[in-house]
C-alpha cells in the first residue's frame, strides 16, 4: 500500500465523530417504537376478548414484514408471496400431524422448507423486469396450490389438512380457546424476528440492499455482488413468510388450500402498502388497519367487505402513497427530535 | 384428437380476443393492468342480462357487449387509468387489484354470486363431422369470429394511420406529441378497443369459460400468460401464445387431468426463465 | 514501468456494426491518460468493455496481468478497476456519508455483515470521513444526495469511485454539465488524485484533456487511431484532421 492512500486512512478525520453519530442515529430506537411493543403486550391483559383477532394480526404482520424485506428493502415486487406462507403452513401442519407436536420444532421446520424454496426460486428473479418477476412469483404460488390440491393423500386436498394437534409451547403453555397462548406465542415470535430484521436492515448488508434497490448499476460499480445479496434477502424473506404460515397452521390447527391463493398474496401486499413500505413497521400498522377494517366491514356487509378494501387501494394509489407516507412522518418526526439522518 | 385440437384452437382464439387488449396496454404501453378481466366480465354480464331479461338476440348482444365494455373502458381510462401510465409498476398493480376487488364484490352484490347462463341460439348448437372428429358448431363460430377479428386487428395495427400513430405514441409519447399526434386520444381509443374486445370475448366465452363474479381473478393469470409468453413486441406473438396455451390447456385437461393447470404454470415459468422478453419477442440488441 | 490495464485485439460487434475494432492498447501504472475521439467513435463501448458492462465479441482485457475478460462488473471493481459515470449514477435517497461509507465498507469486505450496525466500524467511518473531507462534502454528508447541487453530486460521483480505492480509475466526462463556477473544484480533485492510481479520462473538453493527460489515445470509427504523448498527439496533423479539425467539441 502506498503513502498516498495510507494517508487517507490513518489520519483521524475531524468529521469522523459526527459521521459516526449520523450513521448510528438512523438505527436508534424511537419513542414510538417502544410504545408499539408495549401496547402489543399490554393488549394481552387489556383486550382479553380480542386475542384471537390479535393473533391473526400478529401473524399477518409477520407475513407483511417478510414482504417488506424484499419489496421495501430490495425492490422486488412479488405477486406470489403466499407460496412461502402456504409452504410453511403445510410444513408445520404436517410436522405436527406426524407426531412432532412441539410448536418451535414446527416453526424451524417451516422456516427451513420455505427458505429452501425461496433460495431455489430466487435465482429465477435475478433476470428480467418487474413484470417477469410478478409472473414468476405468481406462477410458483399457483403451482404449489395445484400440487397441494393434487397430492391430497398428504395435504388433504380441497378438504384441508386436518388432525393437526399441537403440544404445549415450551412444554408448558397449552393452546386455549380464547387464543391467549396463541397470541402471546405469535407475538413473541414476531418480536424476535422483528428485532432480527431490524438489525439486518441497519447493518452494512442492509445498507447494501438499499443501494441495490435505489441503483443496481451503481451498486455493482462499488463492487457489490447484487445477485448474491438479492438471493440472501429473498431466502430470509421466504423463511419469515414460512414462519408466519406455520404460526397460522399451529394456532388454528388447520391448513386449507387457500393459503396459496392469489388473493392472499394480493392482501399481504395491500397490508404492507397500507402501513407503508420500507420502514419495517408498515407490516404491523397495515395488519392492524386491515384486520380492523375486515372485522368491522364483514360485520356490516358480510361477504362484500372486499369492495371497501379495493376502494381503499384505489384511493391510496390515486392520492399517492408517498404523500400519505410524508404526512405520517410529519406527525411522528417532531416527537423523535428530528432524529432522521 | 381432431376434436381436442379444434377445441383447443377455439379456446385459444377466445383467449386471444380476451387478452389482446391487455397485450397492447401491458405489452406496448407497459401498463400492468390486472383488472383486464373486469371488462370481459362486463361483456359477459350485459349479454346474459339482455338475453335472459329482455330477450335480446344473442347476435345483437355481441356488438352491444363490445360497445358496453369499450364505453366502460374509455370512461375508466380517461378518469383514472391515464393518471397511472407513468407511475411505478407497484402502484399499477395495487390500483388494478383494487379495481378487481371492487368489481368482484360489486357484481356479486348486484347480480349474486351464481354463474350467468347464456343460452346460445339453436343455430349454433349441435356438432358437425370434420376430418373424422366431431366439432361443436359453436366452437366453429368462435373460431370464425375471432379469426376475422384477428385479421382486422392485425391490418388495423399495421396498415392504418391509426396503427402507425399508436406505435409512434408508444415509442415516445413526447416525440409523438411533437409530431402533432393526439397521444391521449390514441391511448383512449386503443384502450376502448382493447376493453371492447375483452367484453366481446366475455360474451362469446361465457358459455365455454363460465361467467361468475370471480372471472377477473380466475382468468387473470391466463391473460398475463398470453401477454408475457407472447412477448411485448407484437400482437402476433400474443396470438400464437394464445393458441399454444389454448391447445395445451384443453389437451392437458384431457390427457393428464390430474396434472391440471400445474403444467401450464410450469411451462410459463420455464419460458420466462428461458426468454424473459417472451417467446416471440425479437431478441433485443440492447 | 508496469502495465496497469491493457486490451488485446478487443472487438465488439452489434449485429453488422463494428463498435470496437481490434483495439490493442496498454495503460502504464500511475500515468494519466485521456481517451478522445469524435462522437460515435466507440468511446462508450470501449468503457463498457473495460468495466464489464458489455462482453467483447473477441479479444481480452487484462488488469495488472490478470485476464478479467470473463469477470462481471462488480468483480472488476473488487480487483481494482473503478469508474465514474457520464450521467450521475448515485443513490438519490441516501446521504453522501452513507454512499461513501457503503463503498468503503464493501471494499473492506464488510458488505455481507448483517449482524452489526452500519457505522460501528471505525476503519470504515474514518476512511469515509476522510474522503468526504477531501472532496469538500463534509457539510453536506448528512443530507439526501438528491437535494445536493449538481456540482456536489458530480464530486460525490468521483468520491464513490475513489472510496473503492482503485488502482485504475475511469473518469467518464467528470465535469460534464457542471456550471463554470463550480468546475474548478472538479478539476482540482481530478488533478489531485493519488499518484499511484492510473487514470483514464474520457473527455470532450480539450482544455481539460491537455491540462490533465500525459498520454492521449484517439479512437476513430471504433479503432485505435493513435496513442502517444500528449504533445505528440496534439501536434499530429492527422489527429487535427480527424478530430480537432472538426471543431474539437464534435
Amino acid at each position: 500500500m502506498t503513502e498516498a492512500t495510507m494517508a487517507v486512512t490513518t489520519a483521524q478525520a475531524p468529521a469522523a465523530p459526527a459521521a459516526r453519530r449520523l450513521l448510528i442515529a438512523s438505527a436508534r430506537w424511537r419513542w414510538w417504537e417502544f410504545a408499539v411493543w408495549i401496547a402489543a403486550f399490554a393488549a394481552i391483559v387489556l383486550l382479553p376478548r380480542q386475542l384471537l383477532l390479535l393473533n391473526e394480526i400478529a401473524i399477518l404482520a409477520l407475513f407483511a414484514l417478510s414482504l417488506d424485506l424484499i419489496l421495501g428493502y430490495a425492490g422486488i415486487v412479488s405477486l406470489g408471496h403466499a407460496a412461502f406462507f402456504g409452504l410453511g403452513a403445510y410444513a408445520a401442519g404436517l410436522i405436527a400431524k406426524f407426531g412432532y407436536g412441539d410448536p418451535l420444532l414446527g416453526l424451524l421446520g417451516a422456516a427451513g422448507c420455505a427458505a429452501v424454496l425461496g433460495f431455489a426460486t430466487s435465482f429465477l428473479l435475478l433476470r428480467g423486469s418487474d413484470l417477469t418477476r410478478l409472473m414468476v412469483t405468481l406462477g410458483i404460488a399457483l403451482m404449489l396450490q395445484e400440487l397441494a390440491n393434487r397430492e391430497s393423500w398428504l395435504t388433504g386436498g380441497a378438504d384441508g389438512l386436518q388432525g393437526v394437534t399441537m403440544a404445549p409451547v415450551l412444554g408448558r403453555f397449552d393452546f386455549d380457546i380464547f387464543g391467549r397462548t396463541a397470541y402471546v406465542y405469535s407475538l413473541c415470535v414476531l418480536l424476535v424476528l422483528f428485532l432480527l430484521a431490524r438489525r439486518v436492515v441497519h447493518s452494512p448488508f442492509g445498507l447494501s440492499l438499499r443501494a441495490v434497490k435505489l441503483n443496481p448499476l451503481r451498486a455493482r460499480a462499488v463492487g457489490i455482488s447484487v445477485n448474491v445479496r438479492l438471493v440472501a434477502i429473498y431466502t430470509m424473506s421466504a423463511a419469515y413468510a414460512g414462519v408466519a404460515g406455520a404460526l397460522s397452521a399451529q394456532t388454528t390447527q388447520y391448513v386449507s388450500l387457500d393459503v396459496f391463493d392469489f388473493i392472499r398474496s394480493a392482501d399481504v401486499m395491500l397490508v404492507l402498502v397500507l402501513g407503508g413500505v420500507g420502514y419495517l413497521y408498515g407490516g404491523i400498522l397495515g395488519a392492524l388497519i386491515f384486520k380492523a377494517m375486515q372485522d368491522y366491514l364483514s360485520s356490516v356487509t358480510a361477504q362484500y367487505w372486499q369492495f371497501w378494501i379495493g376502494l381503499v387501494l384505489v384511493i391510496l394509489v390515486l392520492v399517492g402513497r408517498d404523500r400519505i407516507g410524508a404526512l405520517f412522518s410529519r406527525i411522528t418526526v417532531p416527537f423523535s427530535r428530528g432524529a432522521r439522518s | 384428437m381432431v376434436t381436442i385440437l379444434f377445441d383447443g384452437i377455439a379456446y385459444g382464439m377466445l383467449l386471444f380476443i380476451l387478452a389482446c387488449g391487455l397485450s397492447v396496454t401491458l405489452g406496448l404501453m407497459n401498463f400492468v393492468n390486472l383488472a383486464h378481466g373486469a371488462f370481459a366480465l362486463a361483456g359477459g354480464y350485459i349479454t346474459a342480462n339482455l338475453m335472459n331479461r329482455l330477450g335480446v338476440s344473442f347476435f345483437l348482444c355481441l356488438p352491444i357487449a363490445f360497445l358496453f365494455s369499450a364505453a366502460i373502458g374509455v370512461l375508466l381510462e380517461r378518469t383514472l387509468y391515464h393518471r397511472l401510465y407513468d407511475r411505478s409498476h407497484l402502484d399499477q398493480v395495487l390500483f388494478t387489484i383494487g379495481i378487481v376487488f371492487m368489481t368482484v364484490s360489486a357484481v356479486d352484490y348486484v347480480m349474486g354470486s351464481g354463474a350467468q347462463m347464456i343460452n346460445i341460439p339453436d343455430a349454433l348448437r349441435g356438432r358437425v363431422e370434420f376430418l373424422g372428429g366431431s366439432i361443436g358448431v359453436y366452437r366453429l363460430f368462435i373460431i370464425i369470429i375471432c379469426g376475422l377479428l384477428t385479421i382486422l386487428l392485425q391490418l388495423g395495427l399495421v396498415r392504418t394511420r391509426f396503427g402507425s400513430r399508436l406505435r409512434a405514441a408508444v415509442d415516445d409519447p413526447r416525440v409523438a406529441r411533437g409530431l402533432g399526434i393526439n397521444v391521449n386520444l390514441v391511448f383512449a381509443v386503443t384502450f376502448a378497443i382493447g376493453s371492447g374486445l375483452a367484453g366481446l370475448g366475455g360474451a362469446l366465452g361465457a358459455e365455454v369459460l363460465g361467467m361468475d363474479p370471480t372471472f377477473p381473478v380466475k382468468f387473470m393469470i391466463y391473460f398475463l400468460i398470453v401477454v408475457t409468453v407472447g412477448g411485448a413486441s407484437s400482437v402476433t406473438g400474443a396470438f400464437f401464445a394464445s393458441l399454444i396455451l389454448g391447445i395445451a390447456d384443453v389437451a392437458g385437461k384431457y390427457y393428464v387431468p390430474k396434472a391440471g393447470a400445474f403444467i401450464i404454470y410450469a411451462i410459463m415459468v420455464l419460458v420466462l426463465i428461458w426468454r424473459p422478453q417472451g417467446l416471440f419477442a425479437r431478441s433485443a440488441t440492447r | 514501468m508496469t502495465t496497469a490495464l491493457e486490451t488485446r485485439n478487443l472487438v465488439k460487434r452489434f449485429g453488422g456494426l463494428v463498435a470496437t475494432n481490434d483495439v490493442t492498447i496498454s495503460f502504464q501504472q500511475g500515468m494519466r491518460y485521456a481517451l478522445i475521439g469524435p462522437n460515435g467513435a466507440g468511446k462508450t463501448t470501449l468503457v463498457n468493455l473495460l468495466t464489464g458492462v458489455l462482453r467483447p465479441t473477441s479479444g481480452s482485457v487484462m488488469l495488472e496481468g490478470q485476464d478479467i475478460t470473463g469477470m462481471s462488473p462488480f468483480q472488476r471493481v473488487r480487483s481494482g478497476l473503478a469508474r465514474t459515470f457520464q450521467i450521475n449514477q448515485l443513490f438519490p435517497e441516501m446521504t453522501p456519508l452513507e454512499t461513501v461509507g457503503l463503498a468503503v465498507s464493501e471494499r473492506q469486505g464488510h458488505g455481507r455483515e448483517w449482524w452489526r450496525l452500519a457505522g460501528s466500524k471505525s476503519e470504515v467511518i474514518d476512511e469515509a470521513a476522510a474522503i468526504l473531507e477531501r472532496f469538500g462534502l463534509t457539510d453536506a454528508m448528512g443530507v439526501p444526495t438528491k437535494v445536493l447541487p449538481y456540482g456536489k453530486q458530480r464530486l460525490l460521483e468521483i468520491a464513490v469511485a475513489i472510496a473503492c480505492r482503485p488502482r485504475v480509475l475511469l473518469l467518464d466526462e467528470p465535469a460534464a454539465g457542471v456550471p463554470e463556477e463550480e468546475r474548478h473544484e472538479i478539476l482540482d480533485i481530478v488533478s489531485g488524485l493519488p499518484n499511484d492510481v492510473t487514470v483514464l479520462l474520457i473527455e470532450h473538453d480539450m482544455d481539460l484533456v491537455f491540462s490533465f493527460a500525459q498520454r492521449i489515445a484517439v479512437l476513430v470509427n471504433g479503432g485505435l487511431f493513435m496513442e502517444g504523448a500528449a504533445k505528440d498527439v496534439a501536434a499530429d496533423p492527422r489527429v487535427r484532421e480527424v478530430y480537432l479539425g472538426e471543431g474539437g467539441h464534435g
